[in-house]
């Protein structure tokens, strides 16, 4: 295996403002402008959020501000039914799509692909910069469709048909506001499918002189998987959306089904089928958890062992679980249909693979483990993030143990304890990994250093808080109640949820007050925080190597040559406790291995490429 | 830091474990056939998952409270390497894979691959924004055949029949409540007349997405008297969260005296 020479970059550095902050083609900028939409929808949806739990704890409270937003929404400051349902819809969307695909996979690995595998620029910056402005757009669009004049939309952020796709007739939400949901979902698709295909020709192109696949660290093996994830699972929701867009605005009836009755008038589509909407939103929706969470796995397999001071146990195991779980996304989106009308026989072949998918998860998790034992761990923000990361990702894979049987799937299906386990599992799992990420590259992206003591107060009121915020949820779900329920007390079976619907309330509450902490640091550190030295967390991936405020290129000389795995964290024998990549093992003759000694004689060599195939 | 961690981690994997241990917050009570065998696999699902739960979140606790940054300490790595803990993986969770899906496909297939039994009571269901509605087939023993155009809620029609032109559906029983007799088969037929609803009854332990353009079947049988909720699970308008009917449970005499004075009507 031979790593091709990295390609002559074509663009120069750009000169005015507009194209050096606003239309960039670089994809440090670019990172950061994901970064910036993905605070912006986080914080709305959050709000989103806030205001549902306000709802819910204090039964019909009025909400002050609340009717100045939406008159009809909410007349005298209390959510109606259907705002209820619009503000969930929000929070779903403005979540799962501009938050938890575009922070922890464009975002980061638009900074940090491309330096961690020692490339000047992506394959393609001009698709690139179309990547983030296409997903601006539908960022824009999505936002319009919440203040729409007949209603933002309601059928949640899955939308099903024919609720989604019969219009207006269908009620409150269904007019403009769900055209413009499913434009905004599409043009999202567009902005996500030029953003993978971008991050798979990096990696497999650009990679500098000796960064072998083998040698890449496992954050870019992370984003790597996921967009070859994201390029298959968009592209499907890609068509998805369009039909839909079509069954609304032109007449066709691929959702909807024929005899459909509303308001007593028979509506005029036939042939359709809504199990189809939710084949093709399926295909896409269980790939995209992973979107959501791969990175993650890559995140905190770098991260901590640099915390740890100490090699990640088997990486390659880790590489091979990250590869097995992409690919077994695909297998398994039948899980979410187990009740929907499907061939009951076929909920028994989905839910195989579904289990199976627990193998490479549990092995990771072991992995983490095992690099922790022994460890010399130090304990910054980020580290707790990681570790906190490991406790949430734990809890929320093992309530997918139940979901993932049919035979109990049927008693849990859209009941609270699906709300429970995929909150901590893709939600919550991606949040502590997008905020170790931040602890730890904030200093790479800013050239400051964010404030420690906020960090630790961050963290640990997150940490607690989402465990009072979700963990209750499982009760509450195994009590049988339904997600998506404006009010509980419309059931007797259900009446006696006030203690823990209050208990939810207060915790998440306290919990978004902990983000707003997050967000201060954050902003305040940019401008005023401590400067960051060129290495703070003594790391051995190539970011590092870059200058304080790496600039057009990343590097101003040459692309530096890599060596080494990025783990070599207190080799023993070793001066130093960490050597980075682009260290050669000439230079380090006191820890080399016997077989890396044998490298030594091609690192002379003109030309020579050094590859290590030695497994760890 | 590293100890506090090990410390909430404890406290939190005690509690939350302790809470579902003493059933704080439970199942309601079961009142189908098949629930017991949907119980316990949950209880074995849960027990299961309980030691995994506990065992992992005690082992972090227990590493983030002993691996911390102490300089005098030499870096340790874990007995035999990576290979015995991927074994152990492999092992331990495809056992438990292969078992909870051997008896749960069962579970699975006795509700819902095996046709119901012969002799039983046929309803039909109709759902629509936001109401179930019930319909028995009469003394005939027939349903009268369904036509979308004629469904009106506005008179009562839910079915859309036409009882004028045909003779099946002038003595189907049309109701706003499941009335079923304890002990017997009761086999469902379910339509929906305009969005995806589901039907859910959390003491029978089942639940089904009822799909407009299919015809759905599904059939329990209710071991205990009483009056519960039919809850609507799939998110179909402004008006889903209060989308509900009653099932109600009757002796086998009372539930044909009943059944009796609807069809006298």
């Amino acid at each position: 295996m031979s790593s091709p020479e990295p390609a002559v970059h074509h663009h120069g550095p750009p000169q005015s403002f507009i194209r050096k902050y606003v239309f960039s083609l670089d994809h440090k900028v670019i990172g950061k402008q994901y970064y910036g939409l993905a605070l912006l929808a986080v914080l709305a949806g959050l709000i989103l959020s806030w205001l549902m739990r306000i709802h819910l704890g204090w039964q019909n409270a009025a909400i002050p501000l609340l009717g100045k937003l939406s008159p009809t929404g909410a007349p005298g400051n209390v959510m109606t039914p259907d705002y209820y349902l619009s503000l969930m819809t929000m929070h779903a969307t403005l979540m799962v799509f501009f938050v938890l695909t575009t922070a922890p996979f464009a975002a980061f690995g638009n900074y940090f692909l491309p330096i961690q595998v020692g490339a000047e620029d992506m394959a393609f910056p001009r698709f690139n910069m179309m990547s983030f402005w296409v997903t601006f757009v539908a960022f824009v669009v999505l936002i319009l469709s919440f203040f729409v004049g007949d209603g933002p939309p309601l059928a949640g952020w899955t939308s099903y048909a024919p609720l989604s796709s019969v219009g207006g007739v269908a009620g409150p939400g269904q007019g403009t506001g769900q055209t413009l949901w499913a434009a905004s979902i599409a043009i999202f698709c567009i902005g996500q499918l030029l953003g993978s295909l971008n991050f798979i020709t990096t990696t497999l192109d650009l990679r500098t002189k000796g960064m072998s696949l083998a040698r890449m660290p496992l954050s870019t093996w992370g984003w790597f998987v996921t967009s070859v994830i994201a390029l298959l699972a968009f592209a499907a929701l890609l068509p998805a959306c369009v039909l839909l867009l079509l069954d609304r605005t032109a007449g066709t009836s691929f959702f909807s089904s024929a005899g459909l009755v509303v308001n007593d008038q028979v509506l005029p589509h036939s042939g359709g089928s809504p199990l189809l909407w939710q084949h093709l939103f399926w295909f896409f929706g269980h790939p995209e958890v992973y979107i959501a969470i791969l990175p993650g796995f890559g995140i905190i397999s770098t991260i901590l062992p640099a915390f740890a001071r100490k090699r990640i146990l088997s990486s390659r195991a880790v590489i091979g679980c990250m590869v097995a779980i992409g690919f077994l996304s695909y297998m398994v989106w039948g899980h979410h249909m187990f009740v929907s009308g499907m061939n009951p026989f076929s909920a028994v072949l989905f839910s195989l693979p579904t289990l199976i998918i627990t193998i490479p998860a549990t092995i990771m998790v072991l992995l983490w483990l095992g690099t922790l034992y022994g460890a010399r761990m130090r304990y910054t923000a980020s580290a707790l993030f990681c570790v906190g990361f490991i406790s949430v990702f734990i809890t929320g894979g093992l309530s997918g143990f139940f979901l993932a049987q049919p035979s109990l799937d049927t008693y849990l299906h859209a009941t609270y304890f699906v709300v429970a386990h995929f909150h901590f599992v893709m939600a919550l799992a991606a949040m502590f990994g997008i905020f170790a990420g931040t602890y730890f590259w904030f200093p790479k992206m800013f050239g400051r250093m964010m404030n420690d003591k906020l960090g630790y107060l961050h963290f640990w009121i997150t940490f607690v808080g989402v465990y009072l915020v979700f963990f209750p949820m499982h009760y509450i779900g195994i009590m049988g109640f339904p997600r998506r329920y404006y009010t509980w007390t419309n059931f007797e079976t259900f009446s006696g949820f006030a203690d823990l619907n209050f208990l939810v309330s207060v915790a998440a509450i306290m919990t978004f007050g902990a983000q707003l902490l997050f967000l201060f640091n954050f902003i305040y550190s940019i401008f005023r925080g401590k400067l960051a030295p060129a290495n703070p967390w003594n790391s051995n991936t190539l970011e590092w190597t870059t200058p304080r405020h790496p600039q057009h290129g990343n590097w101003p000389g040459e692309i530096p040559t890599v060596y080494r795995w990025p783990y070599d964290y207190s080799k023993p024998g070793a001066e130093s406790d960490f050597i980075p990549q682009h260290i050669p093992f000439s230079e380090t003759p006191e820890s080399n291995l016997p077989h890396e000694n044998e490298l030594i004689k091609l690192e002379g060599m003109e030309g020579a490429i050094v590859v290590e195939e030695k497994k760890h | 830091m590293g100890k506090l961690f090990g410390v909430v981690v404890t406290i939190i994997a005690l509690v939350s474990a302790g809470i579902i241990l003493a059933r704080v917050w439970w199942m309601p009570v079961d009142i189908s056939t098949i629930g017991p065998r949907i119980d316990k696999q949950l209880d074995e699902t849960m027990l299961a998952t309980g030691v995994l739960f506990l065992s992992s979140q005690l082992i972090l606790a227990a590493f983030t409270w002993k691996f911390g940054d102490d300089k005098e300490r030499k870096i340790k790595y874990f007995p035999g390497g990576g290979g015995p803990l991927i074994a152990f993986a492999i092992i331990l969770v495809g056992m438990e894979i292969l078992v909870l899906s051997f008896v749960g496909s069962k579970v699975w297939a006795s509700i819902y691959m095996t046709p119901p039994e012969q002799g039983s009571l046929q309803v039909d269901v109709a759902a629509g924004q936001f109401a179930f509605n019930f319909r028995y087939p009469g003394p005939d023993g027939k349903f009268g055949t369904v036509h979308p155009e004629r469904v009106r809620d506005s008179n009562g029609n839910f079915f859309g029949l036409d009882p004028e032109n045909d003779v099946d559906a002038r003595d189907d029983v049309i109701v706003g409540t499941l009335t079923v007799p304890l002990g017997r088969p009761v086999a469902l037929t379910m339509h929906s007349k305009d969005m995806i609803h589901s039907f859910y009854v959390p003491e029978l332990r089942i639940q089904q997405d009822i799909v407009p353009g299919l015809t759905i079947p599904l059939h329990f049988t209710a071991t205990k008297e009483g009056r519960f909720e039919i809850v609507c699970t799939q998110l179909c308008g402004l008006g889903h969260y209060s989308m509900r009917a009653f099932l109600e449970v009757l002796p086998q005499d009372q539930f044909d005296q009943w059944l009796k004075s609807q069809s006298g009507d």
